[in-house]
């Protein structure tokens, strides 16, 4: 791999792509009140469905590598930068993600009064608790989409749901056990 | 926001104040590399138990306001915290722990997995592993659930709210800005009267 195919990736988008992915992360940026993850069906739905610059797969394993690996899971963001469009497309997309609300949350913490018992802002938490709710199981419907059809896959999922609501078990021992099964029977 | 560190209660040890933006690095940097499938505890562990830059109170009120506000609740708090302590560059020290080595861990895994692509082995654990987040992600939302029942739209309207939000993101596929303007005006609308009906009959 050359330097110039590291930053520019295998598509090799020009400056107008790279910023209207920056600017599309911006928006979902400030609509990801229930955490970036919440936000990811509409990322597959802009990378994989309306541009077509990765596929269900590379999608889903980018979200299961940023799993496995240490760190702030907001980092399946920039896997997905990534195969988009090398480092330009990491940079794109996580600026995109973290600016505006990083911004925001600096202005707030600045400037914001503590009312956490205000009326409007239980309203705000509360009225958004379910769409938050939706969204992440659209998330997961959305992650399933390659192995969906496949039996093991799904009692793999149905299993991970069941263990993870049951038991305090750290997530990276579920994915080392789906890794595991997967190398076996999903192939 | 009153000003760090305020005096904890009797018994406790003394807050401390980070000594620069490279001790924050340092710090959110440690943190980070802990944190397997999400880092809010570890990052409790680390700054109130272990670096005692914030009492566990002050930890809940930050973390309450990185889950109010849009965006990575960890990076908020990094942003917040930072700046509490050096302004802007404490909080681009902090971000900046947080991110740079666990991204490059991720990337590197990434370009090992494309070099590994054609293995079917590989291709294999990939797809478990994929089935598995898929799986925790839903763990999560079951988990949240539990908090409806306190919820003042009460517990019909919330799941009504949260099965049409999965019909029209997750399964039409139309675009989330304006699923998220529309239905969660008209949840925040909702709430918001309940909350009020609430206070007068109290």
């Amino acid at each position: 791999m050359t330097v110039a195919e590291l930053l520019q990736g295998s598509h090799g988008l020009g400056w107008a792509e790279l910023a209207g992915l920056c600017v599309h992360f911006m928006v979902l940026s400030l609509l990801a009140v229930g955490g970036a993850i919440t936000t990811a069906p509409d990322m597959q739905r802009y990378l994989v469905g309306e541009q077509g610059w990765m596929s269900d797969a590379q999608f889903t394993t980018g979200v299961a590598i940023a799993q496995a690996a240490p760190g702030p899971n907001i980092l399946f963001v920039a896997v997905m930068g990534w195969h988009v469009a090398g480092l330009a497309g990491v940079l794109a997309t996580m600026l995109g993600i973290m600016g505006p609300s990083s911004v925001l949350a600096f202005i707030v913490g600045r400037y914001g009064q503590r009312r956490a018992d205000a009326i409007g802002l239980r309203a705000f938490t509360a009225g958004l608790t379910p769409l938050t709710l939706g969204l992440l199981l659209s998330t997961g419907w959305v992650l399933t989409a390659p192995t969906r059809h496949q039996w093991v896959a799904v009692a793999l999922v149905i299993g991970a749901v069941v263990v993870s609501v049951r038991s305090k078990i750290s997530p990276m021992w579920l994915i080392a056990a789906g890794a595991v099964v997967g190398a076996l029977a999903l192939r | 926001m009153s000003a760090l560190p305020a005096q904890p209660a009797k018994g406790e040890a003394p807050l401390r104040r980070p000594a620069s933006p490279a001790a924050m690095f340092r710090a959110f940097n440690r943190l980070a590399l802990q944190g397997f499938g999400g880092v809010l505890p570890v990052a409790h562990r680390e700054l109130v138990e272990h670096e005692r830059w914030l009492s566990p109170q002050q930890f809940v009120e930050l973390l309450t306001l990185g889950q109010v506000l849009p965006g990575p609740n960890i990076i908020n708090i990094a942003v917040v915290l930072g700046d509490r302590f050096f302004g802007w560059r404490g909080a681009l020290a902090s971000c900046a722990g947080l991110l740079l080595l666990p991204m490059a861990i991720v990337l590197t895994l990434t370009t090992v997995y494309q070099h590994f692509a054609d293995n079917p082995w590989v291709v294999g654990a990939l797809r478990g592993m994929g089935a598995v987040a898929a799986g925790l992600i839903v763990a999560t939302a079951i988990k949240l659930s539990r908090t409806l029942k306190s919820n003042p739209m009460g517990l019909p309207a919330c799941l009504g709210l949260g099965a049409a939000t999965w019909l029209m993101v997750g399964y039409l596929r139309w675009p989330m800005v304006g699923v998220v303007l529309g239905l969660g005006s008209l949840g925040m609308a909702w709430a918001w009267w309940r909350l009020r009906a609430q206070e007068r009959e109290a």
